[in-house]
């Protein structure tokens, strides 16, 4: 793109930023950026991971979201309790729509509501002997749970529980894995110490249990890390491995269980997704076991390709035959799904403002589809995350960092996109504005979007968005 | 000190990583580099600089080591 694009994209930034007051604006203005894909690494040009500014907008969530929310919740025969006040849990339940397998209640549990509904007392005497008595009570109710996680509410970590007692005990009385997580709301700038500090809780005391004691790994076992299973993802993922001779043994955490994650050390090669909510837990089994891993990227055919090979490339002639006998069967049926939805989606712009790889990762998605991604950003990402993003970004394109309701909308109605993609916090807003609009955490009550079967879904919902005539209809309300 | 965990890049190179922060960086350069010493100063792309006892070359990385902050790059 032309330079000046480059400038008009700087001026905007700078509008933008004109209402703020001088400190607000100087720290807003770190985390907003003009790419440029010669740079190396990110960090000069943007700062991240760092705590919002007080008063405006954030769409952030917390930390307990972050371990809750992702992390735990989506393993499906671990119970996790929302340990504190009930409100945390009531809107953390289920809302991700993690797919599993199972009879929830009987063997499955993510879409209940385990919450210890802590009232005035509990704060003031304590809550750990209502813990107890809560474990207690689901031992009764569901004897199939095979662990159970207690996920810190804010209050907790301020009144002092002992946790951690707790757990021990419990877990001895009852022979069941039980997790103590200390993921309260206020820990960290965002969800995402949520998720480092689940993944630490994972390694600490999940993992280790089956260290003596872990079956013989065969030669084409894999694990897939930090796919959620939205709407079915895992599965559009895990049928592709499993197709080109690999044998994918374990599920993080979408439709996962816990004997798979205690056994996931014994695997050849850990697959990693989303990067940002599970590169800890790779980390410490590539040092630990002497497991390699690599990013992989799910979304759109040519990404698809791309990373069957990549994957393919760790292991022997059978795989990458294999991966290739995948990628000529899905071909054609690629083929016909670009050709028949290219021609209705070329050329429109999209914005993006999501979560822990989407901003990056869905780009090729698009890009097969003839569409281009003008703007994206992260809530929660940290500098790493940037400096893959500036590499899959197109030049002179906008970047924005735990972007404020204010600047999101401004930098929407100055772009005019066809076509934004964020959460639900956003959705009405732009609606209401006339934008066409796709929910992209957990795919819009949509999905699978992992995988070649992802794809036809992902084109067919852009498309019935986009050229949906509705939007023509609506004038905004301030407007009128 | 802080806990960090140097990791061989695909290319070969070293990559510094610090949980406590979420940092990570390639490693531009690394003090002494021979079988029987190996650590010293380890300069960072972003600028920062860290310090890592002097030690016979590891026979394994990913590796988690105590290290001393010299210089950081931000803040
Ligand atoms: S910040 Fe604290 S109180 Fe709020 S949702 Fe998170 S854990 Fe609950």
């Amino acid at each position: 793109m032309s330079t000046t694009n480059r400038e008009e994209l700087q001026n905007l930034i700078h509008e933008v930023l004109e209402v703020y007051p001088e400190k607000a604006k100087k720290d807003r203005a770190k985390h907003l950026m003009v790419n440029d894909k010669a740079l190396e690494s990110a960090k000069k040009c943007i700062t991240s991971n760092r705590k919002s500014v007080p008063g405006v907008m954030t769409m952030r969530g917390c930390a307990y979201a972050g371990s809750k929310g992702v992390v735990w919740g989506p393993i499906k025969d671990i119970i996790d309790i929302s340990h504190g006040p009930i409100g945390c849990g009531q809107y953390a339940r289920g809302g991700r729509r993690n797919y599993m397998n199972g009879v929830s209640g009987v063997d499955s549990f993510c879409d209940i509501n385990f919450s210890s509904d802590f009232q005035e007392k509990d704060i003031v005497f304590g809550g750990d002997k209502k813990l107890a008595k809560l474990i207690d009570e689901l031992e009764t109710l569901f004897p199939l749970s095979k662990g159970i996680s207690i996920q810190s509410e804010c209050p907790v970590g301020l009144i002092g529980d002992d946790i951690e007692a707790v757990s021990k005990k419990k877990a001895a009385e009852i022979g069941k894995t039980i997790v103590p997580v200390r993921c309260e709301g206020f820990r960290g700038v965002s969800q995402s110490l949520g998720h480092h500090i689940a993944n630490d809780a994972v390694r600490d005391w999940i993992l280790p249990t089956r260290d003596d004691k872990r079956p013989e790994a065969g030669p084409y076992d894999v694990a897939i890390l930090g796919d959620y299973n939205i709407g079915g993802d895992a599965w559009a993922s895990r049928i592709l491995l499993e197709e080109m001779g690999l044998n994918v043994v374990a599920q993080w955490s979408g439709d996962g269980t816990l004997p798979e994650m205690e056994n996931t050390p014994a695997v050849k090669l850990n697959l990693l997704h989303c990067y940002r909510s599970m590169n800890y837990i790779s980390r410490h089994m590539e040092e630990k076991y002497g497991i390699p891993w690599m990013e992989y990227n799910f979304f759109g055919p040519t990404k698809i390709k791309e990373s069957l090979r990549e994957i393919a490339s760790h292991f022997d002639d059978k795989i990458k035959e294999g991966a290739e006998r995948v990628i000529a069967k899905y071909t054609p049926a690629m083929e016909e799904i670009i050709a028949k939805f290219k021609p209705r989606l070329e050329g429109k712009k999209v914005m993006l403002y999501v979560g822990g790889l989407r901003p990056r990762h869905v780009i090729g998605a698009y890009e097969d589809l003839g569409m281009e991604v003008v703007g994206t950003g992260y809530e929660f990402a940290h500098n790493d995350d940037y400096d893959r993003t500036i590499k899959e970004m197109g030049d002179a394109t906008l970047i924005y960092d735990d972007a404020t309701g204010h600047e999101l909308e401004d930098f929407v109605m100055a772009m005019k996109p066809d076509l934004i993609g964020s959460g639900i916090k956003e959705k009405y807003v732009f609606h209401k504005m006339g934008y066409p609009f796709r929910q992209l955490h957990s795919w819009d009550y949509s999905g699978p979007y992992h995988g070649y079967d992802g794809f036809a879904v992902f084109a067919r919902d852009m498309d019935m968005t986009l050229n949906n005539p509705v939007w023509k209809m609506m004038q905004a309300p301030w407007k009128a | 000190m802080a806990n960090i965990m140097i990791r061989k890049s695909a290319a070969g190179g070293l990559v510094f990583y610090l949980p406590k922060r979420d940092l990570e960086d390639t490693v531009t350069s690394i003090e002494f580099d021979t079988p029987e010493k190996w650590g010293g100063e380890l300069k960072l792309a972003n600028g920062g600089v860290y310090y890592i006892d002097p030690q016979p070359l590891p026979a394994r990385f990913p590796l988690s080591l105590r290290a001393k902050r010299l210089d950081a790059a931000e803040q």
